[in-house]
């Protein structure tokens, strides 16, 4: 590590504060002047741009990692509630 | 009545709505095989077991089949069905006591604990780098597949069943469903930003997982860096 780590100055963001506002980031949901304050960040922080990378692939692959569909049996007896309603499901 | 209509295939909500108020069975079974999986996650943030959230599912398409005709197309169909859901799974909450509004199981769940474990990070008094890395994450193996291959993938489904309620429901609906910050917003009855800051807390509680199952962490040597500092200044190393 080497001239990546410069000592903060007291209105630059530390890393534990970086990764608290990045779900914010991704979601679009910071002002424009914090956005840029973690950009700043962390194109001088190895640590915090991994972080940040990892977040984003997170949200990015997790589309069907499990399903929660009915059962086939209560399925069934629903669609059959439908084609005879009054009989009960 | 006769008249041979074609068979619905893959056509939105409203146009199976339109089908289903005809009494096209098919029509109700896409709408059941589209939405019933969010509906059980849904319901389980009111009700305890998973039988329970399936008959609270069962109970919202019935009263869809029995309101259907009334429905008149103001909101869109998923908000119209997932007012009922929330609606049916209060009650059976209620009847298991745990009758609890999603706002209260989010506020229960916001205990501002960070998100990284304090000791990643230095000392808010260090006199360099306060809040900085100590152990720094550093990058996943890449399985070709992503993700989602193999092991890590029952290892990240794990993380996020074990997830407190409102965490879980969030990040399954968002990232595992695809739904959009405000449709989860709309169907949970929060606001945009506590819908951010359980999303939040839930995507971390998985980063965190994966980073431990990988180990993918590397330790900085400050003493090496802040040495050098000191040096310069004349003082000693504050660690």
């Amino acid at each position: 590590m080497t001239d990546q780590h410069l000592p903060t100055p007291a209105n630059e963001l530390a890393c534990n504060e970086a990764v608290e506002i990045m779900t914010d980031y991704l979601e679009g949901a910071l002002s424009k002047r914090d956005a840029k304050r973690l950009e700043r960040h962390a194109e001088t922080c190895p640590g915090c741009t991994e972080y940040l990378e990892q977040m984003r692939t997170i949200a990015a692959s997790l589309g069907g990692l499990t399903d929660e569909s009915l059962s086939p049996e209560m399925r069934d007896r629903l669609l059959a509630a439908f084609r005879h309603p009054g009989a009960a499901p | 009545m006769n008249k041979v209509m074609p068979r619905p295939t893959a056509h939105d909500d409203e146009q199976l709505v339109a089908w289903l108020r005809r009494g096209e069975v098919d029509a109700l079974a896409m709408l059941v095989d589209r939405h019933s999986s969010t509906m059980i996650r849904v319901a389980l943030a009111y009700v305890p077991t998973r039988a329970a959230a399936e008959e609270v599912v069962q109970e919202t398409w019935i009263a869809v089949m029995r309101g259907i005709d009334g429905f008149e197309g103001r909101a869109s169909f998923k908000t119209w069905a997932f007012r009922i859901l929330t609606n049916l799974a209060m009650r059976a909450g209620a009847r298991e006591r745990r009758s609890v509004p999603f706002s209260a199981l989010a506020e229960a769940e916001e205990t501002g604990q960070p998100s990284v474990d304090p000791d990643r990070f230095l000392p808010a008094d260090h006199s360099l780098f306060p809040g900085h890395w100590t152990t720094m994450p550093t990058h996943w193996p890449a399985p070709e597949a992503g993700l989602l291959a193999g092991e890590t993938r029952e290892m990240i489904a794990a993380t996020i069943a074990a997830l407190p309620p409102a965490q879980r429901t969030v990040i399954a609906l968002r990232d595992v469903e695809g739904w959009s910050s405000d449709e989860v917003s709309e169907a949970l009855e929060i606001s945009a930003g506590n819908q951010r800051v359980l999303l939040h807390r839930a995507r971390s509680k998985v980063r965190n997982a994966i980073e431990a199952y990988y180990g993918a962490v590397e330790e900085i040597d400050y003493q090496a860096v802040t040495g050098e500092r000191m040096a310069d200044t004349g003082k000693r190393d504050p660690r």
